[in-house]
């Protein structure tokens, strides 16, 4: 264990760590420049969790409907049914795809077992084994389990994707029930499916990488597979994910080098909840909070979305006076400044601009006139 | 955004109560609107859940399905939602009007009313075109024959949604994007997605701040969200058990238990829906409130042109509209939709202050005060001609960013053309040189009050000029650029019938 190892966990205290799912590894590239998520992902602390102790449970919102879950499985099922005979089928039909005679090879379990690292080492000899013999290719491995270093630490992907060769090249087939209307789809679901599928490709060719096989045996172009229209009828599309795949990876290296932004914790800081033996957390969310605040965030109203402790860092950069809290417009509105009251006070002019405020300064002295005229008041 | 709205966002989260932007509304507001407010499945377009509707507070009707994955259910559903929007069309085809002829048009009737559909938010306008795109196609023959209701909805809700994209245009709009032209918020446009939390910063309830009663409103069982899709923890804990209920009882046969099933479920949606229907009410008297300009109702007589083009075409048996539009289609159309843009964009400053200071923030409009004038300066034309070009000085310490040539129009003397002659700058101060060229008479009879006197405050914008139409080639003659010549129709080919 690497002495970063070691301090992430006494960052992280008492619970175990989170596992990470690709849906968690492709969370990572959102806001990259927040050292506290960055740290707190790295250490495998249960945001969600710490949130609520603080005083910032998430919405119901955040969570999925039972409904979504269950269209889900139902779409996935009937995409795999039959040893994936209409999968087979998709591949030839849509995107014309030679695929040979395939069998099927299920890694959710191996032989009833489903420890992790068994079926971890199962996944791992068979895909090395179709890689180092391209000819005898034509099998689907679904739910393949495989491993990728997140913040120093190995984690296991949970799959929900499909992987096969053909042509000497690994493809990875993701499976989403969102639908494709007319060749569209919602923006966001697709770049999340994207960057998911990366996260696959990534392991996939480290696996390779680590054996010195060639990672371009690993094709960039993800098949997503999914229901067509309004019908419950599937259909495949390939997704160049090329971007992502550099994106991640990049991300990746950074957090790889997360000691830097351990040196400058204080010591003893940690963001343990000291589970009573129930479970509950014992630990003063004041002071848990005080731990939270001793890492600096970097809050964007987008983290609402994709951050389980938005809500925290939210509060504290209101209370701060931040201007991010009215999101990147303003932000780049107002160039260079980056607090509420400092935006303000230069515009009554109650503060002197320093040299690089002196033209936004000017500039918001401007609107304040305007805007006091427009409202009738004095300027 | 500009920094005028920057520096309101600045101020309402500051003072902890949103700020006036433009007191002026550019957009028709119905006397009864339709407000429609759709609920669906989370991740699936094609189980609508429930709608609430109606054309006034009081009257409001609730639209329910059972058990959404259910087709007999949702295509009742359906039927009843196309019932309401095509009584309420038709409620708008009685009386007309007559325009006579001019130099480019025949005489020609049009409605004297439109139909005006009202959403929460951005989200539930797409789904309402969603919603079009899913009806329009099915049939009333073969296998699955659905009521012709039904695809005469799907036609329509297009139609509103193709017509939402149009700038300025009235006949469907959502409430979200109406109230943040009129109010900054202290929070970020991505959280003014929320109509509840825009209101909250607008009016927050007694004792309370904007920002209190806005975060107040992002817990789900206080202030459900407005949809379209369904609150994840309503779904868990409430709407998922109940339709079991249901699937019981209805496997059970016993129609006493699905009937009760059923009322239960109608009971919790219209407790989901009921906040927003609340929420809707409030913006629009808040909208109401402000007084319209003049250029509303010119839009809206633009907009009863379309609603009467539709109609006929409707009338004529006009086929869905395609899946995609043909590439010379598209093309047309976002032309189309650029103009207006230009037009509705222009309109705008001359009628509102707060649009003309935005675009005076942005350098690309200035006011000031009149400090000299020649105002029967004549210039000689290259024909030898003597012809009035009276200029005159403004100064002002706008920081004006047009460059000299360009023409401009002001908003207090609409028939007038000017250019800009000259711009020295002094500091941060301007004085622009100003030349009229249209609306200033001749030599021999100059008009009065073409000129300015000195000393009055004065503000000029740049003159979009006239955007005429784009010559597009014939239908049959289109360029293989644009997929050339279309080989036939194919809207007519529905789609198959749904499981």
């Amino acid at each position: 264990m690497t002495s970063a190892d070691s301090r992430l966990d006494r960052l992280r205290g008492s619970t175990p760590p989170l596992s990470h799912t690709a849906r968690t590894v492709a969370a990572l590239t959102a806001n990259p420049g927040c050292a506290r998520r960055a740290l707190m992902d790295a250490a495998g602390a249960d945001k969600a969790v710490i949130a609520a102790h603080v005083g910032f449970p998430q919405a119901s919102g955040a969570s999925q409907s039972p409904f979504a879950l269950a269209r889900g499985a139902i779409f996935e099922t009937q995409v795999k049914t039959g040893g994936g005979a209409d999968l087979i089928r998709l591949l030839r039909d849509r995107l014309r795809l030679a695929l040979p005679e395939v069998s099927y090879s299920d890694l959710e379990s191996v032989g009833g077992n489903t420890d992790r690292d068994v079926r971890y080492q199962r996944t791992r000899a068979l895909l090395l084994r179709a890689a180092r013999h391209p000819d005898q290719a034509g099998t689907l491995y679904d739910h393949p389990l495989l491993k990728l270093q997140v913040g120093g630490h190995l984690a296991y992907l949970e799959p929900d994707v499909v992987a096969f060769q053909i042509g000497g090249k690994f493809h990875v087939i993701e499976i989403k029930s969102f639908a494709v209307i007319d060749g569209q789809a919602d923006e966001e679901s697709v770049a999340a499916a994207a960057m998911q599928a990366a996260a696959y490709i990534l392991a996939l060719q480290d696996l390779l990488t680590a054996e010195s096989l060639p990672t371009g045996a690993v094709s960039t172009d993800a098949i997503l597979v999914t229901p067509e229209n309004f019908s419950r009828q599937a259909t495949a599309t390939f997704i160049d994910v090329r971007k992502q795949v550099s994106t991640l990876r990049r991300q990746l290296a950074r957090m790889t080098r997360i000691d830097l932004l351990l040196d400058a914790l204080p010591a003893g800081l940690t963001f343990d909840l000291a589970p009573e033996p129930d479970g509950n957390p014992s630990r003063s969310p004041g002071d848990l909070a005080g731990a939270l605040e001793a890492v600096p965030a970097r809050y964007q109203p987008r983290c609402l979305q994709t951050c389980e402790l938005a809500g925290f860092c939210r509060d504290e950069a209101r209370a701060a006076g931040a201007l991010t809290v009215l999101g990147s417009v303003v932000r780049d509105d107002l160039g260079g400044l980056d607090s509420i009251s400092t935006a303000l006070a230069l515009a009554s002019g109650s503060r002197e601009p320093s040299a690089d405020q002196a033209d936004i300064a000017r500039a918001l002295r401007h609107a304040r006139n305007l805007s006091n005229t427009l409202s009738g008041g004095a300027a | 955004m500009t920094l005028l709205t920057s520096l309101a966002r600045l101020e309402a989260a500051a003072s902890g109560r949103a700020r006036p932007l433009s007191q002026v509304r550019h957009r028709r507001l119905a006397g009864q609107p339709l407000v429609i407010i759709p609920l669906t499945l989370a991740g699936d377009p094609d189980t609508p859940v429930a709608a609430m509707t109606g054309t006034s507070r009081a009257d409001q009707h609730l639209l329910a399905v059972p058990q959404p994955r259910d087709r007999d259910l949702r295509l009742g559903f359906l039927t009843g939602l196309a019932q309401i929007v095509l009584g309420y069309i038709a409620s708008r085809q009685h009386a007309t009007e007559v325009l006579p002829a001019t130099r480019n048009h025949e005489e020609r009737r049009r409605y004297a009313d439109a139909p005006q559909i009202l959403v929460p938010n951005r989200a539930a306008r797409d789904y309402l075109g969603l919603l079009g795109r899913s009806t329009r196609f099915q049939r009333t023959d073969g296998p699955f024959p659905v009521d012709p209701a039904v695809p005469a909805l799907g036609k329509w809700l297009t139609f509103f949604a193709d017509s939402a994209d149009q700038p300025g245009s009235a006949l469907l709009a959502d409430l979200t994007s109406l109230l943040a032209e009129h109010w900054a918020s202290g929070q970020s446009p991505l959280e003014d997605a929320s109509l509840a939390a825009q209101l909250a910063w607008i009016d927050p309830p007694p004792g309370m701040t904007g920002l209190q009663a806005a975060l107040a409103t992002e817990d789900p069982l206080r202030c459900p969200p407005a949809g379209p899709a369904t609150d994840p923890g309503f779904d868990q804990a409430i709407l998922e058990p109940l339709v079991r209920n249901y699937d019981r009882a209805a496997q059970a046969g016993s129609q006493a238990g699905t009937d009760r099933a059923a009322a239960e479920i109608t009971s919790a949606l219209r407790g989901q829906l009921e906040p927003t229907w609340n929420a809707v009410g409030d913006a629009m008297s808040l909208l109401r409130a402000l007084p319209e300009t003049a250029g509303a109702a010119r839009r809206w007589a633009t907009d009863r042109d379309s609603f009467t083009r539709f109609s006929s075409y409707i009338g004529d048996g006009g086929l869905p509209q395609p899946r995609r539009d043909h590439a010379a289609t598209a093309a047309a159309r976002l032309d189309r939709l650029e103009r207006a843009q230009a037009a509705y964009d222009a309109e705008r400053a001359l009628e509102d202050p707060f649009i003309l200071a935005e675009l005076r923030t942005a350098g690309e409009a200035f006011a000031g005060e009149v400090v000299s004038a020649q105002p029967s300066r004549t210039t000689t034309t290259t024909a030898g001609r003597t012809i009035l070009r009276p200029r005159f000085t403004v100064r002002t310490d706008d920081p004006v960013r047009i460059e000299p040539g360009r023409v401009l129009i002001c908003p207090t003397r609409p028939g007038q053309r000017i250019r800009i002659a000259d711009l020295p700058r002094t500091g941060t101060d301007a004085e622009v040189v100003l030349e009229v060229i249209q609306g200033m008479g001749t030599p021999a009879k100059p008009k009065p009050g073409a000129v300015p006197p000195l000393g009055e405050l004065v503000s000029y914008t740049i003159d979009p000029g006239y955007w005429a139409q784009r010559d597009f080639p014939p239908v049959d003659q289109t360029p293989w650029t644009h997929g050339g010549p279309p080989v036939r129709q194919r809207a007519d080919q529905a789609e198959e019938p749904q499981s």
